[in-house]
This record gives C-alpha cells, sequence and structure tokens, in this order.
C-alpha cells in the first residue's frame, strides 16, 4: 500500500519530487485549503475513509497519515 | 423521524430570474492576482456568476419568475392558496417578504404567505412543506419562491467564499394531480455544526456595532467583517462527502426504488470538486447529473430549481423520477424522490 500511496500523493499533491513517508506535508511550498480537500477527498474515494479534522490536525507526516488509514479500514 | 410520502402531489411548473450583471471569477475580482483566481475557478467550477445591483433584492428576483409563470401557464391567482418565500436574504427584518409579495403578485387575502430561513436545503424542506399543506382538501395550489442576492452577504476579498456565491430567484408551483404518483422526503438538521456558515453579527444575539461592519484580516488572508458570511469550508466538506451519500442510501431504500431507475439527480450545486466528489462515490452516471455553477455559482436554496430550469429544459418528458438532495447552511439536509411528469419550464428571465 504505501508505495502505490506515495505515488498517488506525489501526483495529487502536485510534487515535483516523489514524497516520502517522512515529509512533513504542512511544509510543502504549496500546502493550502485546496490542498488539504485534495487529501481528504483523495482518501475517502481510495479508501473509504472520511479522516475528521481534528484527526487531521495531529498528523505530521504522510506516514502519519497511512498509519490512520491503515488502523481504520 | 422526519421521513415524508405524499402522493398525486407535484411540481406543474418552474420559472427563474437572474441579474444580467454578469461577473467573470477569472478576471474581476481585483483583490486577487489572476493566477490565484484562476486555480480558484479550477477548483470549484464556478466561470461566472450573476450579480445584483444595490436596488435589487431576492423578492424582485423571485416576483420576476412568479409573473412569468403566472402569466405564461395562464394561472388564475385566486387558486393560490399558499405562498412560501424562502430565504436568508429578505426585504426586511420585518415584515415577511412573503406578504409583501403575496400583495405585488395581487394574490388572494385569503392566501397564507410565510418566509422560511433556511438556505441551501430551503428548496426541498420548502417543497416539503408545499406537499405537506396541499394534503389539506381547501388548498389548490402553492407558490414556492426561492430566492437569494448571496453576493450581498459575503466579502469578495475572501479566498474561500469570494468566488462562490451568486444571487439568483425562482417560483415553483405546487398542485394536485393523479399523475405525479408518490414522493418521498428525508430531512435531518445538525444544530452542533451552526457555526460553519453564519453571519455573526447582525442578529438579536450580537446585535451590530461600528466594529462588527469592520473588516478584518483571518486565517490564510481571508478578510472579512462580523457582518458579513463566514464560511468553514473543511468543515462543510467532511459533513456533506460524510452525510449526502448515506441520505441518498437511505432515501432508495424508503422508496423502494434503486439509483438506476431514477432519471435524474439535481444536487445542490456547492461547488464542482464536492459536486464531482459525490458523483464519484455514489457511481452515478454523468449524463444523469445536472451542473449550472458554472455560469450561477453557489445561489444557497435557488441552486435546485435553476439547474432544472436552465439544464433540464427538453430533456425532461413524460413520468420520471428525480432524486433531489440540497445540504448546508444549518447544517441542514434535505433529500427527496420526486416523480416528475412534464413540467413547465420558464426560459431564464434576466433583470
Amino acid at each position: 500500500m504505501e508505495a502505490k500511496f506515495l505515488e498517488q500523493f506525489t501526483e495529487l499533491l502536485e510534487r515535483e519530487t516523489p514524497v516520502t513517508l517522512e515529509d512533513v506535508f504542512r511544509e510543502y511550498d504549496n500546502w493550502d485549503s485546496l490542498a488539504y480537500l485534495s487529501v481528504i477527498s483523495f482518501v475517502d474515494e481510495e479508501y473509504g475513509i472520511v479522516i475528521p479534522r481534528e484527526e487531521f490536525g495531529k498528523m505530521k507526516t504522510i506516514k502519519d497519515i497511512i498509519t490512520f488509514i491503515a488502523a481504520n479500514s | 423521524m422526519a421521513n415524508f410520502t405524499y402522493n398525486n402531489i407535484g411540481i406543474a411548473g418552474l420559472a427563474a430570474a437572474v441579474p444580467k450583471h454578469i461577473y467573470r471569477n477569472l478576471t474581476d475580482n481585483k483583490n486577487f492576482t489572476e493566477e490565484d483566481a484562476a486555480a480558484i475557478v479550477d477548483k470549484t467550477g464556478i466561470l461566472e456568476r450573476r450579480v445584483a445591483d444595490a436596488a435589487t433584492c431576492a423578492s424582485d428576483l423571485c416576483y420576476t419568475a412568479s409573473e412569468q409563470l403566472i402569466n405564461e401557464m395562464g394561472i388564475d391567482r385566486n387558486e393560490i392558496d399558499v405562498l412560501i418565500f424562502v430565504s436568508q436574504t429578505p426585504d426586511f427584518r420585518m415584515p415577511a417578504t412573503g406578504i409583501i409579495l403575496q400583495h405585488r403578485l395581487n394574490l388572494p387575502k385569503s392566501c397564507l404567505a410565510f418566509d422560511v430561513n433556511l438556505g441551501c436545503s430551503g428548496f426541498v424542506i420548502g417543497l416539503n412543506m408545499a406537499y405537506s399543506l396541499l394534503q389539506q382538501d381547501s388548498i389548490r395550489k402553492v407558490l414556492l419562491l426561492n430566492g437569494e442576492t448571496r453576493t450581498k452577504v459575503y466579502s469578495f476579498k475572501d479566498r474561500q467564499t469570494g468566488f462562490l456565491f451568486g444571487d439568483a430567484g425562482t417560483a415553483c408551483l405546487v398542485d394536485k394531480n393523479d399523475k405525479y404518483g408518490p414522493s418521498w422526503f428525508m430531512l435531518d438538521s445538525d444544530g452542533a455544526k451552526s457555526d460553519y456558515i453564519s453571519i455573526k453579527s447582525g442578529g438579536y444575539r450580537n446585535p451590530s456595532t461600528p466594529d462588527s461592519f469592520i473588516e478584518r484580516e483571518h486565517e490564510n488572508g481571508r478578510v472579512y467583517s462580523d457582518e458579513q458570511g463566514y464560511m468553514d469550508g473543511a468543515g462543510v466538506f467532511e459533513f456533506v462527502i460524510t452525510e449526502v451519500p448515506k441520505s441518498i442510501k437511505k432515501i432508495l431504500q424508503f422508496a423502494g426504488s434503486e439509483k438506476e431507475e431514477v432519471d435524474f439527480f439535481v444536487f445542490h450545486q456547492a461547488n464542482k470538486f464536492m459536486n464531482e466528489h459525490l458523483n464519484r462515490k455514489l457511481k452515478l452516471e454523468e449524463g444523469k447529473v445536472p451542473f449550472s455553477l458554472q455560469k450561477f455559482g453557489n445561489t444557497s436554496s435557488v441552486s435546485i430549481p435553476i439547474t432544472i430550469v436552465s439544464e433540464l429544459n427538453g430533456k425532461l418528458s413524460g413520468a420520471q423520477k428525480v432524486l433531489i438532495s440540497g445540504f448546508g447552511v444549518g447544517l441542514s439536509l434535505g433529500t427527496a424522490i420526486l416523480n416528475i411528469d412534464n413540467p413547465w419550464l420558464g426560459e431564464l428571465s434576466e433583470i
């Protein structure tokens, strides 16, 4: 799941270099409220999980998102 | 549970009116760079919207749509026993704008007229009220009006709301006829999220003060005053993608219907990103889901009826099933399955 997720995330967030598990996604220069909506939408479509905002607020790295999905699917 | 079923009550006709001034999101909002505007338009899908001038109220748009509908359908005004005006931009704080419209439209004094303070769910909930009142033998026709001048509510300097909303008014005539058959409504409220979409000041909880009119910069460069609309876009998105699909599955079950039997799904036109997400999540056929938001933006409770008028004219023939769903401010959610049989649809009026 991790490899596919990283690939999809790189495309979703329009990153020029592949994202990594340790990336702190809020530090991306193009991170904004629209990027947030893209992530929530993507996770819902791909995994059928709507990440609650308060949970998302606690996440720092890409790995945190993957861990949440794994624990809730 | 606020579930309703009706028989042989339905929509006889629909008309819509918009201001003639077209506001182009890609070029007209000078508070943002064209690059920023393009990025926002790309996500929201709203290329343009109609903006009412200072002298035009929601009621004026509804008045024009009503006159068109009554005259072109040849309706006897004396048979309109109820007028419902759904709006969050009324003419006055009192009296109810619906009562002013009863007089302007030359409806009889024996007509019940009132206002309903609901937004994006307001067409579905207003329609449910119309159907409910028509169960009385003495009520012959109900005129349901949805009108909004949302551009007067939101700050054009707010990145989240400054590109979304448009002004419009519709008139919907509801009556009784054996051809309509059954219909189903499910209506939900979630007041725990009442602060997701709101105007903080100007009511009696927080009366207007000189300070409440001062524009302030908030997080992410959003600029608005406490007299203007605030929206927590992410919170609303989470609500919609969680609750709306559930509501649609439930109403199909309630109506004993499959989604394949539904001819059209007409959703509140929130923004392209949210609406397309719903389509994909519900796996709906593209041709069954009309969009009008690219032309009119989000017009709150007007968005469902104006989408029917502008996108389904010429596409409705014979008995068809239409699912409608409105969701937003409140938060409030209304979903219905209607049997529609050749309603009269007016050409869009511009004033």
